[in-house]
């Protein structure tokens, strides 16, 4: 299944084609993420998978944010035609933040717990573009509006632990989005908030990937939400891409491993007796 | 902002201040029960280990009219509640007895020499921060790297040397070979008679006063027992900054700044750092603690007239007034130091504030 | 397991066998696992040596001792420096200082384990009762350990010697004083975590006494980690002990202790270096074994400390 980008456009955003990650340890090489390929332009992925299928990986290593013993290796690594695997490393640091942003999963671990959310997106534009202080501080108001934050300048000199997980989620997106990134990576984004927040948030990173017109890389393990938040879905299992099609095309998937995901979802009005149980073929992973 | 949410920040607000009031309470609680714990033990040294106490604080060969009248006066023929009772007292208002040995109250020997201590403890400690701190950290950074090795080295001899022994090796290369420090004193003799100290603090003291040939002699003196303290300070630091940054570095955030594109610089030393700090304090004042208590080995090697020399020189002639009131004020300090962390650490982790 | 079985498997698969047949094929495999751990670690390796050595040094100090320790030749032989028939040199009474500090390791294992035999299980009886009993017990048990925590331990050491007189017997009984309140932390903080676990329970529903579930279920599980942080505390119980002895309220001559022959030869310090330079040697030789071996016990035995 890998291969094969049906719509290769030709001013595609981010071009990935045979990426793996592979991590040396004391019984040996265990391989991550092995040959995946895809290609994106301005709309929204959705990459799925179980825990341990490589989609995390994946998502850092297109970022550059793999542990350093890490090998990445790909035939194509390639954002806005630039060569991520052979840009030098200061200059795959001014693309992150910049203009390839990410989203870590919870707002608890992933913000600076010894400074306010303020200074933490301020830190984010002045990291990538000359300005005044006061500036910097009206635009990272401007940025917590655009989350939905009714009473920014409170939440401004506020630390992390001092808000809730939707409004430190919102906080993270507002650091990540401040300073115009044309690709987001959200890996799994709202699987560390209360379920009532959770469509909250999504709907504020919908909203604004699209008013930026942005691309957007949504990492989850949930079919359900990706399908109805994405333009298109990749399913990974083991390392792998077992299959890759539009989310209005979900119900005509082919693969049994994307059928599977499909079943283990409960539905309104049917019994479901005996629950069904993830099927896993040691033949898809080959 | 809602009526709800500014109820509820009011809450927090009130919730606030009680947990910082709780648990002021129960520092003071730690602190009362921890300072009568160590006058109970130099009360049990004192009173009850020796067989008679008297003998103990005047030596065998005092007249026999002496012996009884200060048996009297120490109040040895009352219960022992209650003569525990009266050396709490006593030892509150800060009269510790009068020490055989130089005849002054100890109280009022201890005034005089503890600011030597505090003096060469100090100077040790910000050594040992000053090197220990980026030590760990570049060793935690660059982690089975040669200077990873290196401070792993001098962790392990730190841990390892006495103390006593590094001195008197210091002594014989820096000041017997190579002549760089003067010899064990606070300052040169000449310089006895023509200073006068304010706060006791010579350094200090000689840079108000501005007599630079004050501050250089005093330097000379004070700098190779400082870096040997300051050596065992930087052991100790280096190593628990170390495993903190390691700690921390394996945290989300630093994977959120790498996102946001900030230099490995930065990401180190002003997040990695800044979360590191706050149980770096504790460490910090932890080992100004110590050095305190190191202080009785390397005042002994240096003739550094502070209250460890004090203590030692009254242990070896039996002044057992001088050697406990030493012992409880470096006790007391001690104690003091360690509840001072405990706040410190509680002020500074905006975590904690919610209580 | 059979002999025959086991002749079938390799020894080394013997031990490493998933499925243990019995309680000691499952003990010698998981002591097999923590060797492997710890040979891997080549400084602990060392320190291990470093410590064998100091107890064969012990044990043979009669045979490789060329002279007396505490008889000196005053006539000939005072403040010689280091030669083929006096190695470390010779002190102000003559004697032959390689001798004496062959000798003094005798006295350093003296105090080692007389401290870690009284230390160890004061800490071991307050911790576990403290963990085990819960309440007002655990409170005050731990109010003493904090407070003796918080208390300078060289200090205190001192007045403890001040008082009960100088001598070796007293400097270990002065240093046990100061340094059971770390195990009894330690095995208080074990208890804890196994007090409320199904087996305990069990023991407690076949009736077993407090007592006994201490002794022979609480306690065993302690023993570990604090072999671990008692071989830690050698090397610190060294140098209290040699400071001890340096201010003269330790080992009295003529033991050949470490750290009463440095206060020795502290006079001759700018001259026969060699008087004190020796002895302060060997004590960071043991010591820093001891650091070593300490290390590497914990980073065999105890897992959860990983590779920091």
């Amino acid at each position: 299944m890998s291969g094969n980008p049906d719509k290769q456009t030709k001013g595609a955003l981010l071009e990935v084609d045979d990426l793996r990650v592979t991590f040396p340890t004391r019984t040996g090489l265990v391989q991550a993420v092995r040959g995946v390929s895809f290609s994106l332009g301005r709309e929204r992925l959705g990459i799925v998978g179980e825990s341990g299928s490589g989609k995390s990986q994946t998502g850092r290593a297109i970022m550059g944010l793999t542990s350093p013993q890490a090998q990445v290796s790909a035939k194509k690594l390639s954002f806005d035609g630039i060569d991520l695997l052979s840009a030098p490393p200061r200059e795959r640091r001014a693309l992150r933040g910049n203009r390839i942003a990410m989203i870590l999963q919870d707002p608890k671990y992933s913000l600076d717990p010894v400074m306010t959310i303020g200074r933490q997106i301020v830190e984010t534009l002045r990291t990538h573009e000359k300005v005044s202080k006061a500036e910097a501080r009206e635009r990272a108001l401007e940025m917590l509006r655009a989350v939905q934050i009714r009473d920014p300048a409170r939440v401004f000199d506020l630390h992390p632990h001092e808000v809730s997980g939707g409004m430190g989620q919102r906080a993270m997106i507002a650091m990540m989005l401040i300073a115009g990134p044309e690709l987001m990576i959200a890996d799994e984004p709202t699987s560390a908030l209360d379920v009532t927040v959770q469509l909250d948030v999504l709907n504020i990173l919908d909203k604004l990937v699209a008013e930026r017109g942005m691309g957007l890389i949504f990492i989850s393990h949930d079919l359900r939400l990706v399908s109805s938040f994405c333009d298109r879905v990749v399913v990974m299992y083991a390392g792998k891409v077992v299959e890759q099609l539009k989310a209005s095309e979900l119900r005509d998937a082919r693969h049994p491993y994307t059928r599977g995901l499909l079943n283990c979802m409960p539905r309104i009005g049917f019994e479901r007796h005996p629950l069904p149980v993830l099927d896993r073929k040691p033949e898809w992973a080959a | 902002m809602s009526v709800a949410e500014n109820q509820a920040a009011a809450g927090r607000g009130s919730a606030r201040a009680v947990s910082i009031l709780s648990s002021l309470g129960r520092f003071l609680v730690i602190a009362v029960t921890t300072y009568l714990g160590l006058l109970a033990v130099t009360f049990f040294i004192g009173r009850v280990i020796p067989i008679d106490p008297v003998l103990a604080v005047l030596g065998d060969r005092a007249p026999t009219a002496v012996v009884e009248r200060t048996r009297r006066e120490m109040g040895l023929d009352l219960p022992l509640i209650e003569q525990f009772y009266i050396y709490v007292k006593s030892a509150l208002s800060g009269d510790f007895g009068t020490s055989v040995l130089t005849t002054n109250p100890v109280m009022s020997d201890i005034r005089r020499v503890f600011p030597a201590t505090i003096e060469l403890a100090t100077l040790g400690t910000i050594i040992g921060a000053v090197f220990g701190v980026p030590l760990g950290v570049l060793a935690a950074v660059r982690r089975g790297s040669f200077i990873d090795q290196i401070a792993r080295v001098i962790g392990l001899i730190g841990y390892s040397v006495p103390i006593f022994w590094l001195g008197l090796l210091g002594l014989v290369l820096f000041y017997a070979k190579l002549q760089w420090v003067a010899f064990p004193a606070r300052l040169d003799v000449v310089y006895e008679y023509t200073f006068t100290p304010i706060t006791g603090f010579y350094l200090l003291d000689a840079a108000m006063q501005g007599q630079w040939d004050v501050f250089y002699d005093a330097y000379r003196h004070i700098i190779l027992p400082a870096s040997l303290l300051g050596y065992f300070a930087l052991a100790y630091i280096s190593r628990m900054t170390r495993s903190f940054m390691l700690n921390e570095m394996a945290q989300e955030y630093i994977v959120a700044a790498r996102a946001k594109g900030l230099s490995e610089t930065r990401i180190i030393w002003g997040h990695a750092l800044r979360n590191a700090a706050v149980p770096m304090v504790t460490v910090i004042a932890l080992s100004y603690a110590s050095l305190l208590e190191g202080s009785v080995l390397t005042e002994t090697v240096f003739s550094w007239p502070g209250i460890g020399l004090y203590i030692t020189n009254s242990l070896t002639n039996a002044d057992m007034n001088a050697v406990l009131g030493g012992t409880i004020i470096i006790g007391s300090v001690f104690i003091g130091i360690n509840l001072l962390s405990d706040l410190l650490y509680r002020l500074l982790d905006p975590r904690t504030k919610a209580g | 397991m059979t002999a025959s079985d086991a002749g079938s498997l390799s020894r080394r698969e013997w031990l490493l066998s998933e499925r243990p047949a019995s309680r000691m094929q499952a003990r010698l495999g998981r002591a097999y696992v923590a060797w492997r751990r710890f040979t891997a670690n080549r400084l602990a390796v060392v320190g291990l040596l470093i410590i064998l050595g100091l107890v064969v040094v012990a044990a043979l100090a009669g045979m490789l001792a060329p002279y007396s320790p505490t008889v000196g030749d005053l006539k000939n032989a005072r403040l010689l420096a280091p030669s083929a028939a006096h190695w470390f040199g010779t002190d102000d009474l003559g004697r032959d200082i390689y001798s004496r500090i062959v000798y003094g390791s005798r006295w350093t294992l003296y105090v080692v384990i007389l401290v870690a035999i009284i230390a160890a299980p004061i800490g071991l009886l307050v911790g576990t009762v403290a963990g085990y009993a819960g309440g007002w017990t655990d409170a005050i048990l731990m109010r003493i350990t904090d407070i003796f925590l918080a208390f300078p331990k060289l200090v205190l050491a001192l007045a403890f010697v001040a008082a009960l007189g100088p001598g070796i017997e007293n400097a270990v009984l002065a240093i046990a004083i100061t340094s059971w309140p770390p195990y009894a932390r330690i095995a208080r903080a074990e208890t804890l975590t196994v007090r409320n676990s199904d087996y305990i329970k069990a023991v407690q529903l076949m009736g077993a006494s407090p007592f006994r579930i201490v002794l022979r279920h609480i306690m065993p599980l302690c023993i570990s980690s604090l072999i671990i942080r008692v071989t830690l505390d050698m090397a610190g119980i060294i140098l209290t002990a040699a400071g001890l002895g340096f201010l003269g309220l330790g080992a009295q001559p003529p033991l050949p202790e470490w750290g009463a022959m440095i206060a020795s030869g502290r006079r001759f310090i700018l001259d026969q270096w060699w008087v004190a330079g020796a002895p302060g040697a060997a004590i960071l030789i043991v010591s820093l074994g001891f650091n070593l071996l300490g290390d590497g016990l914990r980073d065999a035995l105890d897992p959860r400390s990983g590779d920091q």
